[in-house]
């Protein structure tokens, strides 16, 4: 079997659009990806005919509300084959799950020189928040560094991750390199020295099949908008028994239990994560993205994204002075570039004049940028709605901004 | 010397003649191709102009009353951008460049053209330019 691409693209109201006129080419995904038209009608629906706040109503509504929305959080643990319903908190996305996990985890177990390892291809949201925490309790902040085709290599993962490593967080696919790191060898390596793991898949849960406890990763984060659903969601998971021992974030709404003048005492799992009211209307339709990606088959989606991937750099590569960044071995659907003498804002603003949308700049990875002396690069970065002829309009364009800009 | 509305006018008039969007960023890129490079000493920290997606520096000099720009960008676009509000600005009083309405931006679609990310960039240029007109008043 294989995908039917006219189909799901049918299904993407958004590609049939035009831009400055011309048929709209969408290769940002790695920034965010199209809405099918099962996502955009469920947000609608609920807010057409079963809108109302969850967990608190005793009326018809609100327990709709809350079935929807508990469903989700079945759907999401079966998904990434998480052992509890309860380990799957939802967040505004990954930059607030990084953060949560920083303020609780962070706070509580990383004292002063202890030491936290990241990988210097993270984005910058799973730098900052480690930073300040770093700043707050005097510990540090160590990188595995960049290797010149875009990996890391496991020799420098063992050097660097120790037993003063109290936590490794690393990013499962590169946003601006589209390297998929070895995280199994990563968790075995900071469980060897007992260090917890995050794993950053923002990039990687629309990609291919993610298995929480095959991997047996400490947390998880990804954001909803990446996985074809709403902005403003997205899910912390983490191991029930870490969870637990983390205090909470934010206070107020669903994460308390009972609360007097004298003290407040909170909430359990998982609502001791998910103060005030969340994104109700989105998280319902972040289900219903799941069940699409899941309906489709993320198997055959990684299948024909590979396959896209392939041609898109063989095209690419046979483009006169088109230098590409990050050519690791093992990589997802993203290709950075940069044409030589030319700036990437150039070629970006150019091609958008073409309707083709690609990302440029230093993708909110500044440090991988540093790493090859360059000031951003431009990035295609592909869905499974995207075709061949998609990529042919690229090197079309390219060619001409090239000629525009020599 | 030209007034600052004669020189807009005569861009608007420029950029009408250019139907397509892929003709008027090619008379944007040579134009920036011709705009006289900033001094090396004048590309500084200080003297960037933050909001752009490129790297943009604006030095201005003040010589016999009038504010003279100097202006340069990693990116050819941009500096086909800075290179319109310098042509339009730069050899005025400071006075006349602070008191400036810049009209021509939106009547040759560029802003429309550009987005937000972009157009804040813009935003930033113009309001650097304004605030030396603003300071060397004071000369």
């Amino acid at each position: 079997m294989s995908l039917n691409i006219a189909q799901i693209r049918a299904d993407f109201p958004i590609l049939q659009e035009k831009i400055r006129g011309k048929q709209l080419v969408y290769l940002d995904n790695g920034a965010s990806t199209q809405k099918p038209h099962a996502v955009i009608e469920a947000e609608k629906y609920y807010y057409e005919h079963q809108y109302a706040n969850i967990h608190r109503g005793v009326h018809y509504l609100s327990q709709i509300g809350t079935d929807l929305y508990e469903n989700v959080r079945k759907q999401i643990r079966q998904f990434i084959n998480a052992k509890h319903d309860h380990e799957i908190i939802f967040t505004k996305g990954t930059t607030n799950a990084i953060n949560l996990v920083a303020y609780t985890f962070g706070r509580k177990f990383i004292n002063e020189g202890d030491e936290i390892v990241v990988t210097e291809m993270e984005h910058h949201s799973n730098i900052v928040p480690w930073q300040m925490l770093c700043e707050e309790k005097k510990c540090v902040l160590k990188f595995i560094p960049l290797q010149e085709d875009g990996s890391i290599s496991l020799e420098d993962a063992e050097r660097l991750i120790t037993s003063k490593t109290k936590l490794v967080s690393v990013v499962y696919v590169s946003n601006a390199l589209g390297t998929i790191n070895p995280i199994p060898e990563l968790i075995a390596i900071a469980h060897k020295n007992g260090a917890k793991i995050l794993v950053d898949a923002a990039q990687a849960i629309q990609h291919f099949t993610i298995d929480v406890r095959a991997l047996d990763a400490d947390f998880l984060v990804f954001s909803g908008h990446k996985i074809y659903g709403p902005t403003g969601t997205g899910v912390l998971y983490g191991k029930e028994e870490i969870l637990n021992e983390m205090p909470p974030y934010e206070g107020g709404g669903d994460m308390i239990k009972s609360v007097s003048f004298k003290g407040t005492t909170y909430n359990d799992l998982p609502f001791k994560f998910e103060a005030g009211t969340p994104n109700i209307a989105g998280c319902i339709a972040l289900g219903t993205a799941v069940k699409y990606v899941q309906d489709t088959g993320i198997e055959y989606i990684r299948a024909y994204e590979t396959e896209l991937l392939q041609y898109a750099t063989e095209q690419l590569s046979q483009i006169e002075g088109l230098k590409l960044y990050g050519t690791a071995k093992h990589k997802s659907s993203v290709i950075s570039f940069l044409m030589e003498g030319i700036y990437p804002y150039d070629v970006g603003v150019l091609l958008d004049n073409m309707g083709i949308a690609i990302r440029t700049g230093h993708h909110c990875a500044q440090p991988v940028m540093d790493h090859y002396g360059i000031p951003g690069t431009c990035r295609a970065s592909f869905a499974f709605y995207n075709t061949k002829e998609e990529v042919y309009v690229l090197i079309e364009g390219i060619l001409k901004a090239k000629k525009m800009l020599s | 010397m030209q007034s600052i509305n004669d020189i807009q006018d005569e861009i608007i008039e420029d950029f009408s003649m250019y139907d397509d969007w892929n003709d008027k960023y090619e008379y944007l890129i040579e134009f920036g191709k011709s705009l006289p490079l900033i001094d090396e000493q004048y590309k500084t920290e200080e003297n960037r102009i933050h909001g752009c997606q490129s790297r943009v520096w604006l030095h201005a000099e003040l010589k016999e009353y009038k504010l003279y720009f100097f202006a340069d960008s990693d990116a050819i676009i941009t500096k086909g951008i800075v290179g319109l509000l310098v042509k339009v600005l730069s050899g005025h009083t400071p006075k006349e460049i602070a008191e400036s309405e810049l009209y021509f931006i939106e009547k040759i679609g560029l802003k429309e053209h550009l987005s937000p990310t972009r157009a804040n960039g813009l935003v930033s240029m113009i309001k650097k330019m304004k605030t030396y007109g603003i300071a060397f008043q004071a000369h």
